[in-house]
């Protein structure tokens, strides 16, 4: 198997924004936050001063890559009781209510952290939710169909906070479609 | 009249736990611990190609990623009776080795301190004396009076902002909290830097794994991280040197800060040598091998009966009959199908079969692991007695500095005994986090002179037989013993069930009815104030589950009557 690594650079220079997907691909719908970066990791160019990331379903691990962002835009699974595959976004006062009443599976993970961001002084300056109502989390690799249908509408809500921050995203064509990704919600 | 408290964790990635304790004078007298939701995620892994199951194990559980694919192309090697070079070895070890620092440290500062160390009291210290006493105990440069003003301003005006509704869940002024002023300030102090350590210690993850929190760089057979030591894309001998001057800087923290506050901590709260013993079986297995076949261990492992370390059994090699036969599931208390007795993770059946709690019937989604018919409990305490009985230098070492610094606080020696304990649990994550930080330096080392012998192997091709072959993998992982195991069929995944640490700890009463870990833990654990179960939380906490704790206390006669918020669930952060 020969596989290319791009290996982490020892110091890279931050972006300011962090666009980050929480959920478990195991449980269909619940990883409709990593679809969203991995569609935006192949199907777009994002500018520099934008890190996409697959934070899964961790917890503190993502301290450091949180930490003092001036944007922080978190892409999961949200139930707010609206119908399946209903948009969410929540922004300002509307966040710690979000991670207080648990809405999301990872809420509490997300909450240590920022938690601990907070006592440091170290919280991102700005935090968004960008979410969708799961019609499905059986036991399952792959999005269900309704949220599937529903997959590029939630990544163009994300592709608007980057845009309204003043950062680019542009499309690829689809010869330049990035496929070297693991791909794994959408397979 | 006994009371009944409810403790309901409230996440998914490791499946809900539920910890529920019969209270009666002050003490818990029965205790039920249960897993709240039903995976079945190995499923996912019928039909699939082996060579990808570590891509989809990583992804069970949030906190531990990297051990699941570690363990996973372990298992799939065994099945295929591979070898693995030895550079993807050290690769492998180092990331393992690096990621345990971190999750011990994390665990300790961030994850369980609160539940020892009042913040608020904190700002009562006076920063010149707590500067006297840190120093008493230690050199570490930052232990000193400039520091601590500014970590005590700091703190005042974070609470200040009102904020400190986010840790919501620390229990200042319960009466369990016994640290003075200054000890806390010390701690708060810590707890700050541990931030940037753990984060030291991961960097060593993602420079290797090429990401986290998934890493990418592993492949049944070996590693994909080309060694190369003048192209950009591989590792370079810049990259090494990098990662050798983080292991430096990490080393002090864990020798002059972790293990020294550990000591300090455990001996001011020394009572706590009498509770939470529980299962006192240890089950570990060795790890960071050091040979290309799994025969040679950097770290020891095996199973000590009955808190005796005159009884520990090594387990050897990745082929080990005693530990592959040893392990048996019963569903007798969970909620699946049984009927069959204990079965081998091989003939492992999943089939859900929901009832209500039902206190002396089904109660939990977790299974119930015994070894050699055994309840056992796995985890760093179970590791460290296991190396200390097999006369592991390091772990000795590093055992009687730790439990010579505590002797020298509490003014009073302390036994190796005083380990099988809630506090002891705590002393031997320490103790491990030193160990694993020595096996870091010389794997570091090993890698270095074995490319220095113009070796450049990170990967050897597997190749799939037709029919069917079966094969187990262990890992020492920062939480226990983790094993998965797999039947392979044409090249294709027919059976894969992965025996989690938090299972062997977790489970329900098994087979003969004998409580598990946690439950028997809990068993005589003080509880001063019942609406505040801080005790409860103690004990289960030191057991590092990956699980954030929400409490409802329920009456017995009157169902749930408050609810109040666990240790590590937080909320209400404003920006």
């Amino acid at each position: 198997m020969d596989v290319a690594i791009n290996m982490t650079d020892t110091e890279t220079a931050r972006a300011p924004m962090l666009v980050l997907g929480l959920g478990n691909i195991l449980l269909q719908d619940e990883g409709v936050g990593i679809a969203v970066i991995e569609r935006l990791q192949r199907r777009y160019r994002v500018s520099d001063e934008v890190e996409l990331l697959d934070g899964g379903t961790s917890g503190m691990s993502l301290l450091d890559d949180i930490r003092s962002r001036e944007h922080l835009v978190v892409v999961d699974a949200v139930r707010t009781g609206k119908p399946a595959g209903t948009e969410v976004v929540l922004t300002g006062d509307e966040v710690p209510a979000f991670l207080c009443n648990k809405v999301s599976p990872h809420q509490l993970a997300l909450s240590d952290v920022l938690a601990n961001l907070a006592l440091m002084s170290e919280s991102p300056h700005q935090v968004t939710v960008i979410g969708m109502e799961p019609l499905s989390l059986e036991t399952h690799l792959g999005l269900s169909k309704l949220v599937a249908s529903r997959l590029q509408s939630l990544t163009d809500r994300v592709i608007e906070q980057i845009a309204a921050a003043g950062y680019q995203v542009e499309p690829l064509d689809r010869e330049a479609w990035n496929n070297n990704l693991s791909l794994m919600t959408e397979a | 009249m006994a009371k009944r408290i409810v403790v309901d964790p409230m996440t998914r990635i490791e499946g809900h736990l539920r910890v529920d304790c019969e209270v009666d004078g002050g003490k818990v007298v029965k205790a039920w611990s249960s897993g709240q939701m039903w995976r079945g995620i190995e499923l996912i892994l019928e039909g699939r190609d082996p060579r990808d199951a570590w891509i989809i194990t990583q992804r069970i559980c949030g906190v531990c990623t990297t051990v699941h694919a570690i363990t996973s192309v372990r298992a799939v090697e065994n099945a295929l009776n591979m070898e693995v070079p030895l550079n993807a070895q050290y690769i492998r070890n180092m990331i393992i080795t690096a990621h345990g620092v971190h999750d011990h440290i994390v665990h300790f500062y961030q994850l369980s301190a609160l539940d020892w160390v009042d913040i608020v009291s904190a700002l009562q210290a006076d920063p010149a004396k707590a500067a006297q006493i840190a120093q008493s105990l230690s050199d570490w440069p930052l232990n000193n009076v400039t520091v601590f003003k500014e970590v005590q301003a700091k703190l005042q005006s974070f609470v200040n902002t009102g904020q400190l509704g986010v840790f919501a869940s620390g229990y200042w002024g319960h009466p369990a909290m016994k640290l003075p002023p200054e000890i806390n300030l010390i701690a708060v102090a810590h707890y700050f830097q541990a931030l940037d350590y753990q984060r030291t210690a991961n960097k060593i993850v993602s420079v290797l794994g090429s990401k986290t929190p998934h890493i990418q760089n592993l492949a049944v057979g070996g590693v994909a991280n080309p060694i190369n030591l003048d192209s950009q894309s591989t590792l370079t001998l810049e990259r090494l040197a990098y990662i050798r001057s983080i292991i430096d800087e990490l080393g002090d923290f864990v020798r002059k800060v972790y293990m020294v506050d550990v000591a300090a901590i455990g001996a001011m709260y020394a009572d706590w040598t009498q509770y939470g013993a529980g299962v006192t079986n240890y089950l570990s297995v060795p790890d960071l091998p050091l040979d290309t076949k799994g025969t040679q261990f950097a770290l020891p492992g095996g199973y000590i009966q009955n808190a005796d370390l005159s009884t520990f059994q090594p387990i050897s090699s990745y082929q080990d009959a005693f530990f592959e036969n040893g392990v048996k599931e019963s569903v007798k208390h969970a909620w699946y199908q049984g009927g069959k007795g204990a079965l081998h993770p091989y003939d492992g059946e999943t089939i859900p079969q929901y009832t209500d709690f039902q206190d002396d019937g089904k109660y939990s989604w977790v299974k119930a692991p015994t070894f050699n018919d055994k309840r056992a409990q796995v985890g760093p305490l179970a590791n460290v007695l296991a190396m200390a009985a097999a006369g592991h230098e390091p772990t000795t070492r590093n055992l009687q500095t730790v439990l010579d610094m505590a002797g020298a606080v509490a003014g009073a020696q302390i036994p190796v005994a005083a380990l099988h304990s809630t506090i002891g649990r705590h002393a031997a994550r320490a103790v491990r986090t030193a160990v694993l930080h020595e096996a870091l330096e010389k794997q570091w080392v090993l890698l270095m002179e074995n490319i220095g012998k113009g070796d450049y192997d990170t990967y050897n091709k597997p190749e799939f037989p037709k029919g069917e072959i079966r094969g187990f993998g262990y890992h020492e992982a920062p939480r226990g013993v983790l094993s998965h195991w797999t039947v392979i069929r044409d090249g294709k995944i027919a059976n894969y069930q992965a025996v989690v640490p938090s299972t062997w700890n977790a489970g329900p009463r098994d087979e003969a009815d004998e409580a598990g870990p946690y439950e028997a833990s809990l068993l005589d654990n003080p509880v001063a104030e019942p609406e505040k179960p801080l005790e409860v939380i103690r004990t289960i906490h030191s057991f590092d589950p990956c699980l954030a704790c929400a409490i409802h206390m329920v009456d017995t006669e009157q169902k749930e009557i408050t609810r109040v918020q666990g240790v590590g669930a937080q909320c209400g952060v404003k920006f």
